[in-house]
Parts: C-alpha cells; structure tokens; sequence
C-alpha cells in the first residue's frame, strides 16, 4: 500500500469518499424503494381510488368474513402448536449434543426451502385418495383433505422453522450458566424452564411467532392444493382473494389484498419491536 | 450475631435424603428426562416432516422412473425447470450482490431513513405472496403507467419472465439482508480501522478485510434465495400468465399436474424439487454453524 | 453442621478422549476454606461441578457432611454454588435473584424477605434491592451471587473462580471481604482458582491440582516453603531454575556447586528451584559455595529491585533484592552471589510435566 500521492487533478480523496459513500447509500435506498415501496404504494392507490363505497359491502360480505375467520383459527392453532413444539426442539438443538444434529436441524429448516405446493402435495399423498391414512380415515369417517383439518395441517408444517430458527440462536448466545444456578438453588427441570429459561427467551419467541402468524396468514400455495375451495367453508382469506380475481372482480380484490398487506404491516410493526428487544437484550 | 445462630437453626424439611440415592435410579432419571425431550422433538419432526417427504418419494418413484419420465416429457416440463432454475440463480446472484449493499449501508451508515428501510427490507417476509403478486400487477401491469410504458415498446413486464424476476426479487430480499446483517454487526470494526489506517482504501479494505468475513453468509443467504425463488407460487401464479413454455414455473407446473390428476407424476417432479432444497439447506446449515463457532 | 466437609474419593472424569480428572482423593475440612489451585486446564473446575452435581463422575464417590452424593442430583444437594460469570438471573431484581432458593422451597413471603434482607445487609447491598443485574458493577454482581447461594442456608460454599472475571482492584477488595464473611458465618468453603496469591491468601488449605492430579495438599506455608513437587515448586511463587547433574551430593553446573543433592541418585540429571527473593549478594572472596556472575539487567521498581545475574556456565538468575540493602550495581560488573533455601528435584519423566513446571 503506496503512501498517498497528491493528485491535484482529480477530485479530494474526501470528496471521493463521500461521493462513494453517497453513492452507496443512494443504490441502497433505490434498491428497497423500487422494490418494496412503490408496490405498496401502488396497491394502496388501487384500493382507494374507487372510494370508500365499495369498502363496507366487500368487507362484511358473507364470503369475507367466512375467509377471514377460518384464516384466523387456522392461523391460531398453527402458529400455537408450532411455538410449543418448536421450542422443544430448539432447547433439543442448542442444548442436546448428539449424532445427526445437523441432519435433524436441516430438517427442521427444511419447510422453508419447499415450494408450498409440494407441501400440499404432501398431505394429499398422505390423506388423499390412495393415500396412506386414507383407509383409516374413510374407515372413522373423517374428512380431512378438501377439508378445513388439511389446511390446518399444511399451514402448520410451513410454520415449523420460524420459532426454530429465531430460538436456538438466542439459547445458544445465553449459554446454560443461569439454567445451572438455578438447578443448584434447588429448581426442577421445570421449575427452571419456566422462571429462567422462557423469560429469558421470550424476545426471540415472540419474534418468531410474529413471523410465523404473517406466514400463517399469507398461505395460498399449499392451501390451494388441498382446499375444496368451497366458498364459507374451505375459503381461507387468501383463496377468497383468488377467486375474486378469477371471476374479474378486480376492484373488491384490491380492497381484500388491502386488508391482508395492512394486517401484515401490524404484525411486521410487532416483529420489529421484537427484534429490537431481542437485540437489545442479546448485546447486553 | 443473627446470622451465626440461625446456622444453627433446623435444616429445611426438604433433601434429607436417604442413603446417597442410587445410581441406577439417578441414570434411569437422567436418561428418561434427556430422551423424553429429544423424543418429543424428535417425532415431531419425524411425523411432521419426514412422513410426508417419504410419502412423496414413494409416490413419485414408487415405480421406478416411468412417473418421472411422463412427467418430463409432458410439454412444457422441461421448459418450466429451466426456467425455474435459471430465474432462481439469477435472483439469488442478483440479491446476494445488491443485498449486502443493503446490508453494510444498514449497519455501517446512519442516514435520514435509515429505520424506514430497515423496516421495509422486512416487508417481503410479512406479506403474504398473493398480494404480492398483484402489487406488481398493479404498479407494472399493462394498464399502469409504468407497465402501459414499457408495453409501448415492446417490452412485456407482467405476465412475461421480468415480471417474475422482480417478484423473486421481492421475496428473497429480507433472506440475504438478514442473514450478512449479523455478520457484519459482530464484526470487529477494529479490523477495518486496521486496514484503513496501514493506507488500504475504502474498497480494498472491503474486498480483502471485510469480505472474507462476510462470504459464508452471503453465500448462505444466496442459497436460501435460490431454494425459496425455486419455490415460489403465490406471487408467480397471480402475475406469471403461466403461459406453457414462455412463463410457466416448476411450482405451477407441479400444482397443474396436480389438478390434472396425475398426482404420481406431480410427486415425481416434486422429489426433484426439494432434493435440490434439502441439499441447500444442509449446505446453508453448514455455513451458518460454522460461521457462528469461529 | 457436623459431618466431615466435604470428602471425594478416587474421582475420575473424561470428556470423549480428554482425562480431566485422575483419581483424585482429598478431604475439605468442616468450617475451613479449602482452595484448589491450579493452572488452567487441570481439571480443578470439573472436581468442583462434579461436587456441586452440575457433572457426573466416571468412578469415585462424594461426600457432604457425611452423606454419600455421588448420584443425588444437584437439586437436592443443597450446596451453594458462585459461578465465574455470576449466573445472575437476568430478568429478576436482586431481591428475587437473592430469594430464588427460598421461593422454589415455598418458604413463606414474609420469611423470604426477611431472609433477603438479612443477606442484602450482610453484603452491603440493600440499596440495590430492587435494580436489576445489568444495572450493577462486576464486584456488585458477585455479591450478589453470593448472597443467592447463602440465602438458602447451604452446607456446604463452592466458587468457580469467582473474582477471575474482576479487574485487579475489586479483586483484592472482595478477596478481603470473602475473608470476613467466612469468619462470620464460619460455612465450609471451597474455591477454586488459577491465582495463587489469593489461594495463599484466603486458604486454610490449599489442594495444589494440576493434569487432573493432586501435586501437594497443604497449608499456605507448607506448598510455598515446601513444595512436594517440581510442579508445586514452579507454580508457587515465582522461580528460578538451575539444571546441572548430581554429583556427590551436590548439583553440578559448570564450576558451580550447589549442595543439597544428597536425596538424588548420583549421576542424574535435577533441577534446582530458587526463589528471587533468597538470591543474595555476598562479600567477600570467592567460597566453595558463593557463585561467581555477572550483572546482566537491573530494573528499578520503587522499593526493590529486579536484576539479572548471568552464572559463568551461561544459566540465569533473577533477584528480587530490596533497595535499601542493595549496593550500587552496574551492567557488566562482577558479583558473588549466595543462594538460600534451594529445593531440588531430580529430572521428570513426564515431559508435559515438566514442561509445566520450568513455564
């Protein structure tokens, strides 16, 4: 690395460097505008320029409110069995020492990896016709694909990696000493868990558990292959969207995507507080 | 002194214990307690995701490769995957480049906005993939502005390949961003500062300090772009056309063989699919561990 | 409390191919402060779980105040145990980090806090009862993990290194302090650190461990004025160390003779371990057992003074000489020096051993 060199012909190197600086910011800013920002903004414009009238018969329709309640149970029950159990299985990953972690972590990541169709294909090629429960099934009578339990089902599978995920790093940053004290001073398994451990993971808990309600949420691909698309009761909010666009109901389609992106944007202001909390703690 | 006589007070009514416990009764607790935990993980994942994944490899090569063979040679088959594979690494190319600017201006500038963007690179993992599908409609569509200008010359945004460019773009941003992000926090500035005064400038103290610091995540991100891009349908359906062999996704082609009734080939297909994934993931696994031991 | 302290016997531990700790055996005495020295890696901090229950032995027994634990799980051995990094309960006041093991045994809210209290007060810290752990200082935090384990009237005291994370200051002053609680409450205490002036310090006892072996047991005194081992030797109190070959009773190095050999095989190869401060300059003509050197380094430190003699076989020594007796010296100058209290061990067979020991 050569001493610099004056070189009066070309620009100060601090005003390269701001012009660099600037420049890089200025792509950054690009970047994320034109990518994220202007849909948003473009949706918005959409839904509103047709006014407000449309708004109140779209949104208590009989079809929306069926859509939005079966995507709130599902997306209820999803993300709560998916939080219980995905915190087992990040205590099992960062605390458990044992052969095949990694496999067993790959696997755990895996659904985020999947096209959501193959997800759906899944449950169909195991509760579908010729499918392996599917004797048992029909033998008791229950229904479950083309059936509100098949959408449970594949939401939940989509959901496993976001409490996973955003849980193991947070145990592993804050080490197992305090679980340690606390088993000296005479706490159980537990006891432990749930005065030490849970308090001290609830940040990134909480984060995850926003994420996977938005995802929850958000499902089209997997539901679609297993719903019977049945209106007011296989519809969930996002099918209900599709189908307005189908049949050319543009305008009350932009109206329902409008709610959906808003309801996201709520969760996504309760990720960020999360997140920062968790940052905030982690750094500490 | 309190303290010296209360030593002497009685002993909590607890842990009196008899003999010095036993240890086999000690071994059987442990070992019940370690596996009970480990089990409960373990047959959750096993029922929840290796079940199906068997389900699907059975089916699709549960006679051998006569269901892979009609899948890939149904028309348009081979155009799908390719262009499945071909939009998916260029989105991840593409992300992994302009994601880690976003990411080191994120955690190395403080700007007027700085929040806002920060807030807005979250917004893909939110949405849900429908809305965005027609968010791009509506702002690149034929009858906007923006799209209504491009069709004017010939250049086709929506329901054409750009269009599902910019909607794997758009949900794969947050994946790189937020997977360099950590990295660079816990990065030692001190390091950089340490090039920068020995007189490396801004660039080379980039490609040669921070960089190396910086590959596995931004190679981890770029995979996890790659396997979700590849299995992107919400947003791909709305706006795609799915139009056979100009538009036409692997996910879509999937779900259509689905509804034509040929579920075989359909799981053959998506065998192919989420091999590909699986192997990312462990790749990116592997990555991501071994960053965070270093 | 009756009962004999803290008693293991025959202790052995690996983890996967690492021998941390080998058959060891000691006795910690009812009422004393025992210290476990010894450098990193001996395995010190792993007898100490495994005491405490936070590890389970591979053969061997323990014993607490006569009551065989080997298998009892940690919950219920009642020893209070002070973590390095303070382990403190991040989410929790003080007050509830203090009461913790009073809660989880259900004692009465009244009684809790009264117990609470009475701690808060015996450390000093009764301002601070409701700040939470990140509001308070390294020194602070350790006294209240001190606290937390005394709260629950525990039978037995363990440390992990517990001023190892303080700057030198806070160290020396809670050092003190620790000093003083024992006297007061007088519970049986074992503590483990690589720092031996606070073992020295602090110990009634002191169990000198190193590889996962116990070198030397005994009093302060005894390890520093009679190490049983050329590890002991070289770990306690800085050394220097002479090697030559035994010859008649005497250590031979060049022309020098030291004597003092006479418990070595003649003919073998030892090393000689002398403390800085019993290196001496002696008057006077040149004696059978006065060594000839020259001055090499001299570094004024306040009150004494460091130098550097260089013996005429090539062999260095340090001295630790007070100013006030010292004569004026220079670079190069010839000096006679008279060396004291020298131990001699012969030559290892274990070279990591030894290696230790020299370092």
């Amino acid at each position: 690395m050569s001493a610099r060199e004056i070189r009066p012909a070309r620009l100060s190197t601090t005003a390269r460097r701001r012009l660099v600086h600037g420049g890089l910011i200025t792509a950054a800013l690009v970047y994320v505008g034109t990518l994220v920002l202007a849909p948003l903004v473009g949706i918005a414009w959409a839904a509103i320029k047709p006014g407000w009238a449309p708004w109140k018969e779209t949104l208590t329709s009989g079809d929306a409110l069926h859509a939005y309640e079966l995507t709130g149970i599902i997306a209820l029950i999803s993300v709560l069995v998916t939080a219980v159990f995905g915190v087992m299985v990040a205590l099992v990953l960062s605390r458990d020492r044992f052969p095949g972690r990694g496999i067993v972590s790959a696997v755990a990541d895996l659904p985020i990896a999947i096209s959501p169709v193959i997800v759906g294909l899944m449950v169909v090629l195991l509760f579908g016709r010729g499918g392996w429960f599917e004797p048992w099934l029909t033998a008791h009578g229950i229904q479950v694909i083309f059936a509100v339990p098949s959408i449970a089902l594949v939401t939940m599978l989509i959901c496993i990696p976001f409490v996973i995920r955003e849980v193991v790093p947070v145990l592993e940053e804050l080490g197992n000493e305090e679980e340690e004290a606390a088993k000296t001073l005479g706490a159980s398994s537990l006891q432990t868990f749930f005065r030490i451990t849970l308090p001290n993971i609830q940040w990134g808990l909480l984060y995850g558990i926003a994420l996977s309600t938005a995802r929850a949420i958000g499902e089209v691909g997997a539901v679609i292959v297993v719903s019977s698309l049945i209106a007011g009761q296989t519809e969930t909010a996002t099918l209900y969207i599709f189908r307005l666009f189908e049949q050319g109901h543009d305008d009350q389609g932009y109206i329902v995507a409008l709610t959906l992106a808003a309801i996201s944007i709520v969760l996504l202001a309760g990720i960020e507080i999360f997140k920062r909390r968790e940052e905030k703690e982690l750094s500490s | 002194m309190s303290i010296q006589t209360q030593r002497l007070e009685r002993t909590t009514p607890r842990a009196r214990n008899s003999g010095g416990g036993s240890r086999a009764r000690h071994l059987v607790a442990t070992v019940a307690g370690r596996w009970s935990l480990r089990g409960v993980a373990l047959v959750y994942l096993g029922l929840m995701v290796a079940l199906p994944t068997a389900a699907v490899i059975s089916r699709g090569f549960g006679h051998g490769l006569t269901a892979l063979k009609d899948a890939l040679t149904s028309p348009g088959a081979h155009q799908a995957l390719k262009l499945t594979v071909v939009l998916a690494a260029l989105t991840a190319a593409i992300n992994a480049a302009l994601g880690t600017v976003v990411a080191y201006v994120l955690v190395r500038y403080r700007f007027f906005g700085r929040g806002a963007v920060s807030t807005l690179v979250d917004i893909p993992f939110a949405i849900p993939t429908l809305v965005t599908g027609i968010m791009l409609v509506v702002l690149y569509g034929p009858n906007s502005l923006i799209g209504g200008f491009f069709v004017d010359h010939g250049f086709q945004i929506i329901f054409a390949r750009p269009g599902i460019l910019i909607a794997l773009l758009f949900v794969t941003l947050p994946l790189v961003v937020r997977t360099v992000q950590p990295v660079l926090l816990e990065m030692d500035l001190a390091e950089e500062e340490a090039a920068r005064v020995l007189g490396a400038s801004r660039w080379t103290t980039f490609r040669k300090v921070v960089f190396p610091h910086l590959r596995s995540g931004v190679v981890a991100g770029g995979l996890l772009s790659f396997a979700r891009a590849m299995g992107e349908f919400g947003a791909v359906v709305i706006l795609s056309g799915n139009l056979l062999n100009k538009t036409l996704t692997a996910p879509v082609f999937v779900y259509q063989l689905l509804s034509q009734f040929k579920p075989d080939q359909a799981a053959a297909v998506a065998t192919l699919l989420f091999g590909l994934s699986f192997l990312l993931v462990l790749v990116t696994e592997r990555l991501i561990v071994r960053k965070r031991r270093s | 409390m009756t009962g004999n302290g803290i008693e293991i016997e025959h202790l052995d531990k690996r983890f996967g191919n690492f021998h941390a700790v080998r058959d060891m055996s000691f006795a910690a005495e009812d009422g004393k402060i025992t210290a476990i020295l010894g450098p990193s890696g001996s395995g010190k901090s792993t007898v100490l779980r495994m005491i405490a229950g936070l590890e389970r032995p591979d053969a061997g027994r323990v014993t607490i105040t006569g009551e065989e634990q080997t298998w009892v799980p940690v919950q219920e051995r009642r020893v209070g145990f002070v973590f390095q990094h303070y382990a403190l309960f991040r989410h929790m006041t003080v007050r509830d980090n203090v009461g913790f093991g009073l809660a989880i045994r259900k004692e009465k809210k009244p009684e809790i806090r009264r117990r609470v209290d009475e701690l808060l007060e015996l450390v000093q810290l009764a301002p601070f009862a409701e700040r939470y752990p990140d509001q308070l200082s390294g020194g602070q935090r350790q006294r209240v993990a001190l606290a937390r384990a005394l709260a629950a009237r525990p039978r037995v005291l363990l440390l992990d290194e517990p001023f190892g994370a303080l700057d030198a200051r806070v160290r020396q002053e809670l050092r003190r302090w620790l000093d003083d609680l024992h006297r007061e409450l007088g519970v049986t205490s074992l503590f483990v650190t690589h720092d031996q002036e606070e073992a020295l310090e602090l110990a009634n006892e002191v169990i000198v461990m190193h590889l996962g072996r116990v070198e030397q047991v005994g009093t302060p005194n005894d390890v520093y004025n009679h190490p049983a081992s050329p590890f002991v030797a070289g770990f306690i109190g800085s050394a220097n160390v002479l090697n030559g070959t035994v010859r008649d009773g005497h250590l031979v190095f060049g022309e020098h003779r030291l004597p003092g050999a006479a418990h070595l095989p003649d003919g073998a190869t030892a090393h000689a371990y002398i403390r800085p401060i019993d290196v001496r300059i002696t008057q006077g003509a040149p004696s059978g057992y006065s060594y000839r050197t020259t001055v090499e380094r001299i570094n004024n430190l306040g009150p004494s003074s460091k130098i550097r003699f260089r013996l005429t076989d090539g062999q260095a020594l340090l001295a630790d000489l007070p100013n006030d007796v010292m004569p004026v010296l220079e670079a190069g100058q010839q000096v006679l020096l008279d060396l004291r209290n020298v131990k001699m061990f012969e030559r290892e067979q274990d070279p990591k051993h030894e290696a230790a020991a020299i370092a």
